[in-house]
């Protein structure tokens, strides 16, 4: 049941750091990859693992669920550090046949590690914690000054919007024409991989069909609704800076501050 | 030959916060030859029972057995059971895709592995089956048609795979009463003429009244009320009850009852009624 | 000055190359608060009317006016809309936003009105339609009586007057046509004026006025009772007839004394009873 599907990863409950304004929560998350990045030396990522700690736990998002944003991509971090381990000249510490490991290809290797893992649960974390629409709310918010280099930030948080808003329908309407044609003998599941794309039409063609028409109707129906772009539209819920948005940049602050220092250092 | 459905039990996202019996223990059989109606509203069960019976859908617990064979045991003999047991969905006519009627409603017995000879000769018998003239619309572009006309080529694309089971969800769904007429005089013609067993599916009491001759009521996941279409009528306020429409004709002989007059429970049609009223006003008369 | 829509000698094509007009010399008023059900066969042009009025489509010949504003008058389109909201057939296709309150915002926020004034509006509209505990949920969950209520609070939070509804109950089952007919009956008792589309006569039967379309024409007008007595006649139309009012002209033809025009199954039980 695609129905039940939820978008993003949104988990919802209520914490000060679901409160925060996502425009502050983007940009702290933006810094802090920058953040994980410039640490070249293994003390620092202590300070990093405590701000995330500090974050998760206020948070009220269990561990495992940060974590879970780590499976998909477990194989790229495999790979990088892999990729990393066997091909960073210089000293050799290990030797077999044509793989050579060196001392420095092992700190290159578990630095990449160390930063994708903390990329990836900071990120989650974001997302974990902001439900889609107030994201895209941030983003238009935060690209908004951008508007007279020509940047459509409305258009892009719109789109945003209705893609958040179709894709659980989309899903629906593939599950069902995939099992009408099932009924009519289709095959999605076996052959090779021709056969397989071939077999795809069948679903592909009346997809397309109805997200053009959908998308159609729903043009017909914004502007029955008076939608005419960006301008001079105001929202309804709008986004406020207020205290708790203050305590934690003071608190991220510190974090860079300590991370500064140590690289200084 | 029949489609046996036992101690079927549905169950879907278990483990979750989102889990739902759909259907519980639900015991029905489906004979060759019947015209069976099945009712109830969205929620109620009605259309994941139609997508086990043809092995879309796999029961939690209980069997489908179709002439013999056990649905899911096997999935080798699915597409088997499929060509046997024809589903069409609701709004059927999103599934087209080919540029050509002919070519779309060749789609199934392709999947069959047909000898070409009998591919085209069952695109033209389904297509004349659903009232089309095959020379005059087998070259035309589905996406070119009427909403009804598109409808009856996706019909069409699931005779051509020629089952002994006909399933429809909804056939008429979203059509105006024109459309609605033709489409239940096709599925009935087809019916008397071909021997095909028809299940409807529909949330309409006085469509199924019409046609069917047995009727199944789902409620909440479990069969309600099973029985001639007259029998269900004579339980109108039930009906009303889980939230079934009820015909007009139903509801005035009902309420006529309840004042006194005597006339029987099981009157469907206007005709029917006139005659009721008159015997009883005349009995009256009389008195 | 009663006349909230004024349709005038209305004729329209799709395209030139068209030989036959999808609405063909159409007249009719629309008084404020008035409830008027449109029945006609698919085909019929009683969706393409409606797109005129709101001025989606502009007339090929004649003139439509709304309040008094010429639908082909570019600088009244925006108020227009506002003043004749319109609802469409799939509910699935017409909600924008993820959470049901933003998506009632979206036309007050597309005319620019202000934020405290949006959320007041946004919590009647919910509350005039029933839906005000499911503000927060997204709308794919909901059923389709539940979504064309959200499709009407919609309308609602753009403040119209009228409210055009495009066979909005087309694609729901019984209980989702029950809502939305009884959140209509709603917003006519509070003044509302609500031009319905549909193809169930048993929809129209609950209008003031019944007007019946045939081949881009009006072809019958006037109360449900006026209008359903002519059974031979809608049937010609492709259309049903309440068997209510078959049944009471098969009685009187067999001699029991009783109006024509009976439409509701009361009425009937009652006078045979007498």
């Amino acid at each position: 049941m695609f129905k039940n599907l939820t978008i993003g990863q949104h988990y919802p409950v209520d914490s000060p750091v679901h409160e925060l304004d996502p425009r502050v929560k983007i940009i702290m998350t933006f810094i802090f990859i920058i953040s994980l990045f410039v640490i070249d030396s293994f003390f620092p990522y202590l300070f990093v693992i405590a701000f995330l700690g500090i974050a998760i736990t206020t948070s009220k998002v269990p561990v495992k669920f940060v974590l879970k944003g780590l499976r998909p991509i477990l194989m790229i971090i495999a790979f990088t550090f892999i990729i990393n381990l066997l091909m960073t000249p210089g000293r050799i510490i290990f030797e077999l046949g044509f793989i050579k490991i060196t001392e420095e290809g092992l700190k290159q290797a578990g630095f990449m590690a160390i930063r994708l893992t903390l990329l990836i649960m900071g990120t989650s974390l974001l997302t974990l914690t902001t439900s889609p629409i107030i994201l895209t709310d941030g983003i238009e918010s935060l690209l908004n000054p951008y508007k007279r280099f020509g940047l459509p930030a409305h258009e892009l948080a719109m789109m945003m919007t209705i893609a958040l808003r179709f894709i659980p329908t989309l899903m629906e309407e593939t599950e069902k024409i995939m099992k009408a044609q099932k009924s009519r003998g289709a095959d999605f599941e076996s052959g090779n991989i021709i056969n397989r794309a071939k077999n795809l039409v069948p679903l592909l063609v009346p997809l397309f069909i109805s997200a053009f028409r959908r998308a159609d109707e729903l043009a017909m129906a914004m502007e029955a609704r008076c939608y005419r772009g960006g301008e001079n539209r105001t929202r309804m819920r709008q986004l406020k800076i207020n205290s708790r948005d203050y305590v934690a940049s003071l608190i991220f602050v510190v974090y860079l501050a300590a991370i500064i220092i140590t690289k200084i250092w | 030959m029949s489609i046996k459905a036992e101690n079927i039990k549905y169950i879907y996202s278990e483990g979750t916060p989102f889990r739902t019996v759909a259907l519980d223990d639900v015991n029905v059989e489906i004979k060759e030859g019947d015209f069976v109606g099945i009712i109830g509203h969205t929620g109620s069960g009605k259309s994941t029972f139609i997508q086990m019976l043809n092995g879309l859908e796999l029961p939690t617990e209980g069997k489908i057995i179709v002439d013999g064979t056990v649905v899911g045991e096997d999935k080798k003999k699915l597409r088997a059971i499929r060509q046997m047991v024809g589903l069409v969905f609701q709004y059927p006519e999103y599934q087209l895709f080919e540029e050509t009627v002919a070519k779309d409603v060749a789609f199934g017995p392709m999947n069959l592995n047909l000898p070409q000879a009998e591919i085209d000769k069952r695109v033209k018998e389904s297509l004349e089956l659903v009232g089309f003239n095959y020379d005059k619309i087998k070259d035309a572009s589905p996406f070119d048609m009427s909403g009804g006309q598109k409808r009856r080529v996706a019909i069409a694309g699931v005779l051509a795979m020629k089952p002994n089971y006909l399933i429809l969800d909804e056939p008429t769904a979203g059509l105006d009463p024109a459309g609605r007429n033709e489409i239940f005089a096709q599925i009935k013609k087809l019916h008397d003429k071909s021997g095909v067993t028809v299940v409807l599916v529909s949330h309409s009491m006085e469509d199924i009244a019409k046609i069917a001759n047995r009727v199944i009521v789902l409620y909440k996941g479990k069969i309600h009320m099973q029985g001639t279409p007259k029998e269900i009528y004579s339980n109108a306020e039930e009906l009303k009850k889980i939230g079934l429409g009820i015909p007009q004709i139903a509801e005035i002989a009902n309420e006529l009852r309840k004042k006194g007059f005597h006339i029987k429970s099981d009157v469907i049609t206007v005709e029917e009624a006139k005659v009721e009223i008159l015997k009883e006003l005349r009995r009256r008369k009389n008195v | 000055m009663d006349d909230i829509i004024k349709i005038e000698n209305v004729k329209f094509k799709y395209s030139n190359d068209d030989i036959k007009y999808a609405v063909d010399g159409v007249n009719l008023n629309i008084k404020k608060g008035e409830f008027t059900a449109i029945i006609g066969h698919n085909g019929s042009g009683k969706s393409t009317l409606s797109k005129l009025i709101n001025s989606i489509l502009l007339p090929t010949e004649g003139k439509i006016f709304v309040k008094g504003m010429d639908t082909s008058d570019d600088s009244k389109l925006w108020d227009i809309r506002q003043s004749a909201g319109m609802v469409f057939q799939n509910p699935d296709n017409q909600l924008v936003a993820t959470i049901v309150e933003e998506d009632i915002a979206f036309g007050p926020e597309n005319l620019g009105v202000d934020p405290v004034e949006i959320r007041k509006r946004v919590d009647d509209a919910l509350n005039t339609v029933g839906m005000y505990e499911y503000r927060k949920r997204p709308p794919h969950l909901l059923s389709g009586g539940q979504k064309q209520r959200i499709a009407i609070a919609g309308i609602l939070a753009l403040n119209s007057d009228c409210i055009i509804l495009d066979e909005p109950t087309a694609m729901l089952d019984p209980s989702g046509r029950r809502e939305v007919m009884e959140t209509l009956k709603k917003l006519h008792a509070n003044g509302k004026t609500i031009l319905l589309i549909t193809h169930y006569m048993d929809e129209a039967v609950q209008a003031d006025r019944v007007v019946i379309m045939d081949k881009g024409n009006i072809k019958l007008d006037g109360t449900p009772k006026e209008v359903f007595k002519n059974i031979e006649e809608i049937k010609k139309f492709g259309l049903d007839v309440p068997q209510v009012t078959e049944l009471s002209q098969e009685l009187k033809k067999e001699g029991i004394d009783l109006p024509s025009d009976i439409i509701e199954i009361k009425e009937l039980v009652d006078l045979l009873c007498q």
